[in-house]
């Protein structure tokens, strides 16, 4: 047999499809990270841009101020826990927010599809309007378009949104060293879950609820007790694992995490099981991670569980000098195995 | 977690390490059969626990990875013509053909579409008469009997634009192979558990026999893992090759009778070409004389393309145990998830995947 083995021992080629755009590029993972690093980069030349944090720090009239913007496609808009429109101010709120920004105000662009129920896009409204007023930041500029029914779907919606960065206060993702403590603000995964529990096409029952929400007042009351917290994100596509791998990456630090200390609901473990999925990579919209010094993570993590949103927030893990650029998970078993950023897409318009 | 974590507990697996240990007094190599127990080997990093003694070899339990070129193209084929609704589980998605993947010709136009049944590929065909909708039935004896209850109830609502692309394989004729294979290193197997949900295991009792080689009915989490270790060392160690059922909570001797009424109804045994091993007699399922209006490749006169499989990974030699992926030299190099050589790569099951997701070359033990 061996000898005719040899002959078919062959995979194909791969398959270079970078000619078209496929659903991965917009994933979060390593292809979208390609088109930002070989596309987007190098055409627009930009330091802020290339900083790769979750919002842009520019420097005007000698204030800092904290610049980012987000494009939600979700399906479906309405989600248990949220919509599209308290999302899409959450997303760039949670984003100014971890960049040590407090949000001044947003800009919201739709785009809607002909046939739209207005019944629907009036819930979206306001919703929008109740998630900046609990912000406090007003909307304050906007724009809407209307594409024929089969060339959209729904609704799609822009927000940017700008924040004065707090004094004193200086988070980047390359500012983590060995002996700091890697923090999460609560349960990972809920928001991914609950839509595709929603979702048609996927017949599962679930209580959940989106964790879609501003993590503002959770950053004030880490920053008023840690103003030197080192670096923090909010774990959207691509989940922790994902946020975790640019932190390593962007500091060349290595960092540990202990799975067994990660705070995930039953729920989300259970559908995970079902679907295939590891929590760590699904995605929260109303969770951080903040990476902190250690004289300060008690504090911190004090601060963070006095807060509504923060009751359970934990240590999960820590930065070490081994494996630099590498996020390393100790198993509930005791073995080790590397978190990598996730490949291909796992749940597409997630966000 | 109820019914889960019960299977992953710290202290039962310390417990069992031990006891392999002690039961170990020489080298021994075990072939895990399914891609379903690799992976759960490498996220838990079992082979790091287990003394070093104790060598794991991956098998050709991936039904993605064995899947040959000809059946990936004649799905590309299908998905590409005009009124055709092509539903496959997602991981098919990403394995390359010759000209391209369907994830590929769904960013061109084609109607692709991730189900997480068969059973919702033939709602789509109802919901839709005056489409073709096509499921890719892919897979060991453990999916079979799902989508032979598609084609069942397609054939009893009469729904008629519904129809199967069959890449269905045995596992017993595989083993077969490998076993009979004169440099086989094969010294005991993890038979895959939920393949014996469906079938039973009566049917490797003859392989054991006449290969001299322990067969553990085994399941996917660590303790399972470590308890059908045990048992193979236990065997190896006491000259034994017996099949030994260690996934008793849900494999029973006869499997399923209800599932197998519906599979001999509606599939019939056929000969099927691997990747990597190539041609196996009796080795598949193809759809029964009396369904054949469900075979895709007679809707679409696709049955006579045939499709060489070029040389140019080494995933064949993976699939048989023979080499891990990171012996490979194009692992990680140009091989990779995003750009994949084979299908091992690509695949939730493959093993190439499972060593590229979990780091294999990269992290450091201990600690």
């Amino acid at each position: 047999m061996s000898n005719r083995l040899e002959s078919l021992l062959a995979c194909p080629l791969p398959i270079d499809d970078d000619a078209i755009v496929q659903m991965a590029h917009g994933g979060g993972g390593r292809k979208m990270a390609n088109l930002i690093e070989r596309l987007f980069l190098p055409a627009f030349n930009s330091p802020a841009l290339s900083a790769l944090g979750d919002g842009a720090v520019v420097e005007v009239g000698g204030e800092r101020l904290a610049f980012s913007t987000d494009t939600f496609v979700v399906s479906p808009p309405f989600f248990p826990g949220g919509d599209i429109g308290s999302l899409a101010i959450h997303g760039t709120a949670n984003d100014l927010a971890v960049c040590g920004a407090e949000p001044i105000g947003f800009s919201v662009g739709l785009v809607l599809e002909e046939g739209f129920a207005i019944d629907q896009l009036r819930r979206i409204i306001a919703s929008l309007a109740d998630a900046s007023a609990a912000i406090g930041a007003p909307i304050l500029t906007g724009d809407t378009k209307v594409v024929e029914r089969g060339k959209g779907d729904s609704v799609y919606i822009n927000t940017s949104g700008i924040g004065r960065m707090r004094p004193g206060v200086n988070v980047a993702p390359d500012r983590a060293v060995a002996g700091d403590v890697v923090l999460v603000s609560g349960p990972v995964g809920d928001h991914g879950i609950a839509v595709m529990a929603a979702r048609n096409g996927i017949e599962f029952e679930t209580t959940l609820h989106s964790d879609s929400a501003p993590v503002l007042p959770l950053v004030r009351a880490l920053l008023d007790v840690a103003p030197e917290t080192k670096a923090m994100r909010d774990p959207t596509r691509g989940g922790l694992a994902t946020a975790l791998c640019e932190i390593a990456d962007a500091s060349r630090a290595g960092i540990r995490i202990d799975e067994a200390a990660v705070p995930v609901r039953p729920e989300v473990r259970a559908a995970c099981e079902v679907l295939g999925f590891d929590p760590l990579y699904v995605a929260c919209e109303g969770r951080f991670l903040a990476i902190v010094p250690p004289h300060r993570a008690e504090a911190a993590l004090d601060a963070l569980r006095a807060t509504a949103d923060g009751e359970t927030a934990c240590r999960i893990g820590e930065v070490v000098a081994d494996d630099p650029g590498r996020v390393v998970l100790r198993t509930r078993i005791g073995s080790h195995r590397r978190l990598d950023r996730l490949s291909g897409e796992q749940l597409p318009r997630i966000c | 977690m109820r019914h889960l974590d019960e299977y992953r507990d710290p202290a039962a697996v310390r417990i069992l390490i031990d006891q392999i240990a002690a039961a170990t007094t020489q080298p021994w190599t075990i072939m895990e059969v399914c891609g379903g127990q690799t992976h759960s080997i490498l996220k838990f990093g079992l082979d790091e626990l287990l003394p070093p003694t104790i060598r794991l070899i991956h098998g050709p339990g991936c039904p993605v990875c064995v899947t040959p070129l000809e059946q990936i193209d004649k799905a590309l084929e299908i998905a590409a013509r005009s009124g055709v609704i092509f539903c496959s589980f997602g991981d098919m998605l990403r394995v390359p053909g010759s000209t391209g993947d369907l994830l590929s010709a769904k960013a061109r136009g084609a109607d692709v579409r991730i189900v997480y049944s068969p059973l919702d590929a033939l709602k789509i065909a109802a919901r839709e008469p005056d489409r073709r909708v096509v499921f890719f039935a892919v897979g060991f004896e453990t999916t079979a009997p799902a989508n032979a209850m598609a084609v069942y109830r397609a054939a009893q609502a009469g729904i008629s634009n519904f129809s199967l692309l069959m890449a269905h394989v045995l596992v017993p004729p595989a083993l077969t192979a490998l076993l009979s294979d004169p440099d086989s290193v094969i010294q005991a197997l993890l038979a895959p558990g939920h393949v014996c949900v469906v079938t039973g295991y009566r049917a490797y009792e003859p392989l054991a026999a006449r290969y001299r080689v322990p067969i553990i009915v085994t399941g996917f989490e660590p303790l399972d893992l470590l308890r059908g270790v045990l048992a193979a060392v236990r065997q190896l160690e006491a000259g034994e090759a017996r099949v030994e059922n260690q996934y008793e909570r849900v494999a029973r001797p006869d499997g399923n009778p209800s599932a197998r009424d519906v599979l001999d109804e509606v599939f019939a045994v056929a000969n099927r070409k691997w990747r990597g091993l190539g041609e196996i007699p009796a080795s598949g399922y193809a759809l029964a004389p009396a369904y054949r209006a469900f075979d895709a490749e007679v809707v679409f006169g696709l049955q006579h393309l045939a499709v060489e499989e070029p040389r140019d990974c080494l995933s064949g030699l993976v699939l048989q145990g023979r080499i891990r992926p990171t012996e490979c030299p194009q692992f990680g190099a140009r091989c990779t998830p995003e750009h994949p050589l084979g299908a091992t790569m690509v695949s939730s099951e493959g093993a190439c995947a499972a060593y590229f997701h979990y780091g294999r070359k990269a992290v450091a033990h201990g600690g």
